[in-house]
């Protein structure tokens, strides 16, 4: 994203002189004094919208008792650093410590697949909406369009109950079959994330590959390419940055998700993922924050990574849903 | 009794037999049935279509009555689920028989649509049948929403929810605009957008905790660790218990949810508002128009699809919220909301119905956005 855009100056094209002198100065004036206290008002809302988060992060690194007796900006007159939180809620072998570590596992697990399964059926539903003619093809896209906007709330006890009465049998078997895979399995949190997931998905990445020129695309096919070549080739390529975006977005989503594995996974160190096990801390102990201060950044660490070394395409995946939608 | 593990091999497995876990076997046969459309000769494709769409009906039926008799839940529910796998085959076979295309677009649409159809539609349709029963499963008529309008507790639920709704984006998208204008061509404006966008990548949860420690509570006498009681205790006033007094603690959830909003209407709008022609803005100068004149008279309808689409997505992510009541107070001291109170009656409670009949209000709030959405995008399409 440009920020600066190229701006013709005022005092260029004065119709008089005189008159422009006397405008532009007023103008001038008058400019400055907005933008003083327009600069104001935005520093106060930028840091208001910052100390939360900056007090959290520095609590996390101060001693337990500093933590529990004092507030974090007497750092300032007394500074004191430490990383026992971060060793305790990630390695601590105690049973009524975080042991975050597992947890952090958890998600990774969650958030890989539940981003590439969903990102790859959208991208094949994506192309057929956009550029396989096929009668009622805009019909079809409305429901999914439509299917976006019903809330995960509605189908989450149905979808429940056909977890429990197809997949639980097939998993319980499965592990029984094969004694080193865990009964306990990722596969109905994944399900649930690419199901929740696939509308958005779907209606990002067609507004972005219907875009692309159709002389591409049918001088590709003059050339003789088939719909698989066409889609790989160059429907793939072409929409890498949209396909990059979605991918941020849906990978966030689930990391940041509690409500689908709150009703999907057990709740075990097998497959919680981190927001589960930061919500029950929260709950039970909420009075002991420096657990809670460095779990809670534990958890965000990766986002903000994500955010801050992927910013870009975050920005556009933004736009490019809110522009159309 | 399966090993606990290691969370690597627990995970890499079952990918392999993916495919396999999504289609129960009713969706299996459907697959194959509308696969063997495509790949028919043209002169019996016609004919095996019809074959088709009674296999898949056949095997949907029978698969539900097997589940039905072996769960003890009330019949009626499954023939959704033929209908849904058989208009699956149907359109889809429809269309096989109309052109060339069908065969890749059955490829490439199929896995999506059998997902979509399995994990969503049929799921939607179940939620709003069972918004009629009781914990036992047995039909009771609208007693869940008799329920849901007398009972105290749900009405403040109800209450809540749209107090939530209304305030949220009005918030959000009102200090998101002004933050958008204040900072526009401003010098360091990419860090100032940083800053307030970063919530946005924060989980509700975190913000939850993050939330938490700012409200946190000390009696008078001790030093106060959170900031907002400390500012209270600089000027002179009690600490107070800001989560467990109602009803501001409800206005203290809204205030994280804006806060983490603020960011998304900031970058939209800040988009849209260089996106306002400058030609429009300097003859607005030349006329004499005064800074907010300019802003009310030019910028602000230059941007109004925008600001439709901000309000429009806050709201439907302001009405599903949960993760920020569920971390910060658990829906405790009357800060309960539809879609946390949704989770505590289905999950906590033994009582589905009432899950769902929450469920389905949520919908039906939801459904005026929708509507107007479709629209917005039939007429987008007529433009392309």
């Amino acid at each position: 994203m440009t920020t600066v855009a190229v701006t013709p100056d005022p005092e260029i094209t004065p119709k008089s002189a005189d008159a422009a002198l006397g405008t532009t100065r007023s103008d001038r004036v008058k400019r400055r004094l907005t933008s003083r206290w327009a600069t104001l008002a935005a520093i106060i809302i930028a840091t208001v919208w910052t100390v939360p988060t900056f007090g959290l992060l520095l609590s996390s690194f101060r001693p337990a008792d500093q933590i529990s007796t004092s507030g974090w900006w007497t750092f300032f007159s007394d500074p004191q650093l430490t990383l026992d939180n971060y060793s305790e809620v990630l390695f601590s072998s105690s049973a009524s410590s975080p042991q975050l570590g597992e947890y952090f596992v958890n998600s990774l697990a969650i958030a890989i697949p539940g981003t590439l399964i969903p990102l790859v059926l959208a991208s094949l539903a994506a192309y057929a909406f956009a550029w396989v003619k096929f009668k009622g093809s805009s019909t079809l896209f409305v429901i999914v369009f439509a299917l976006q906007i019903v809330p995960l709330q509605m189908a989450l006890i149905p979808l429940l109950q056909l977890f429990v009465t197809f997949l639980q049998p097939f998993q319980t078997a499965l592990s029984e079959a094969v004694p080193f895979i865990s009964e306990r399995q990722f596969l109905p949190v994944w399900i649930a994330h690419a199901v929740f997931g696939l509308p958005l998905a779907i209606f990002l990445l067609h507004n972005f590959i219907s875009e692309i020129p159709s002389e591409v695309i049918e001088a590709a096919r003059v050339d003789g390419a088939g719909h698989g070549q066409i889609f790989f080739r160059i429907i793939l390529p072409l929409a890498m940055p949209a396909i990059a975006s979605f991918a941020i977005f849906q990978f966030l989503w689930v990391w940041n998700d509690l409500l689908v594995a709150l009703v999907f996974s057990s709740g075990t160190p097998d497959t919680a993922p981190l927001t589960q096990r930061l919500a029950e801390l929260a709950g039970s102990r909420g009075e002991n924050w420096e657990r809670l201060t460095a779990g809670a950044f534990v958890s965000l660490v990766v986002p903000l990574l994500v955010f801050f070394g992927l910013q870009r395409y975050f920005v556009r995946g933004l736009l490019a849903g809110s522009a159309k939608g | 009794m399966a090993s606990p593990g290691i969370p690597a091999l627990g995970w890499v497995t079952p990918a392999l037999l993916l495919a396999a876990g999504i289609v129960g076997w009713p969706l299996a046969g459907v697959l194959i049935a509308t696969a063997a459309i495509a790949f028919l000769p043209d002169r019996i494709r016609r004919s095996a279509r019809l074959v088709a769409w009674l296999l898949g009906a056949v095997a949907v039926v029978v698969s539900s009555v097997v589940v039905e008799a072996g769960q003890e839940q009330p019949v009626g529910v499954w023939p959704w689920a033929a209908a849904a796998g058989l208009s699956v085959v149907g359109v889809l076979g429809y269309f096989a028989d109309h052109d060339d295309d069908s065969k890749p677009m059955l490829v490439f649409l199929m896995p999506a649509a059998l997902l979509l159809t399995v994990g969503l539609v049929y799921p939607a349709l179940r939620t709003a049948m069972l918004a009629f029963t009781d914990r036992t499963g047995a039909f009771n008529g609208v007693d869940n929403f008799v329920w849901m309008f007398t009972q105290p507790e749900a009405l403040i639920t109800l209450g809540n929810t749209v107090v939530w709704v209304v305030l949220v984006p009005l918030l959000s998208t009102v200090i998101g605009l002004a933050y958008a204008v204040f900072i526009d061509k401003t010098r360091g404006e990419r860090i100032y957008k940083m800053l307030v966008f970063m919530p946005m990548a924060i989980s509700f949860v975190g913000a939850g905790i993050i939330w938490k420690f700012m409200y946190a509570y000390r009696g008078a006498e001790q030093d106060q660790i959170g900031l907002v009681n400390q500012i209270l205790v600089w000027f002179g006033q009690q600490p107070q218990q800001i989560l467990q007094n109602s009803p501001w603690n409800t206005l203290a959830l809204i205030i994280v949810m804006v806060w983490i909003q603020t960011g998304f209407a900031m970058v939209v709008l800040s988009a849209s508002i260089k996106g306002v022609p400058l030609e429009q803005l300097e003859a607005a100068e030349i006329d004499g128009a005064n800074p907010w004149q300019r802003f009310a008279n030019v910028t602000l309808p230059g941007i109004r699809t925008s600001l439709v689409v901000v309000v429009t997505t806050i709201s439907i992510a302001t009405l599903k919220v949960f993760d920020i009541v569920r971390t910060m107070t658990a829906g405790n001291f009357n800060t309960s909301v539809i879609a946390n109170e949704m989770y505590t009656q289905a999950f906590r409670s033994g009582e589905p119905g009432r899950g769902a009949a929450l469920a389905l209000i949520l919908f039906i709030m939801v459904l005026p956005i929708v509507v107007y959405n479709i629209r917005v995008l039939n007429q987008q399409k007529a433009i392309r």
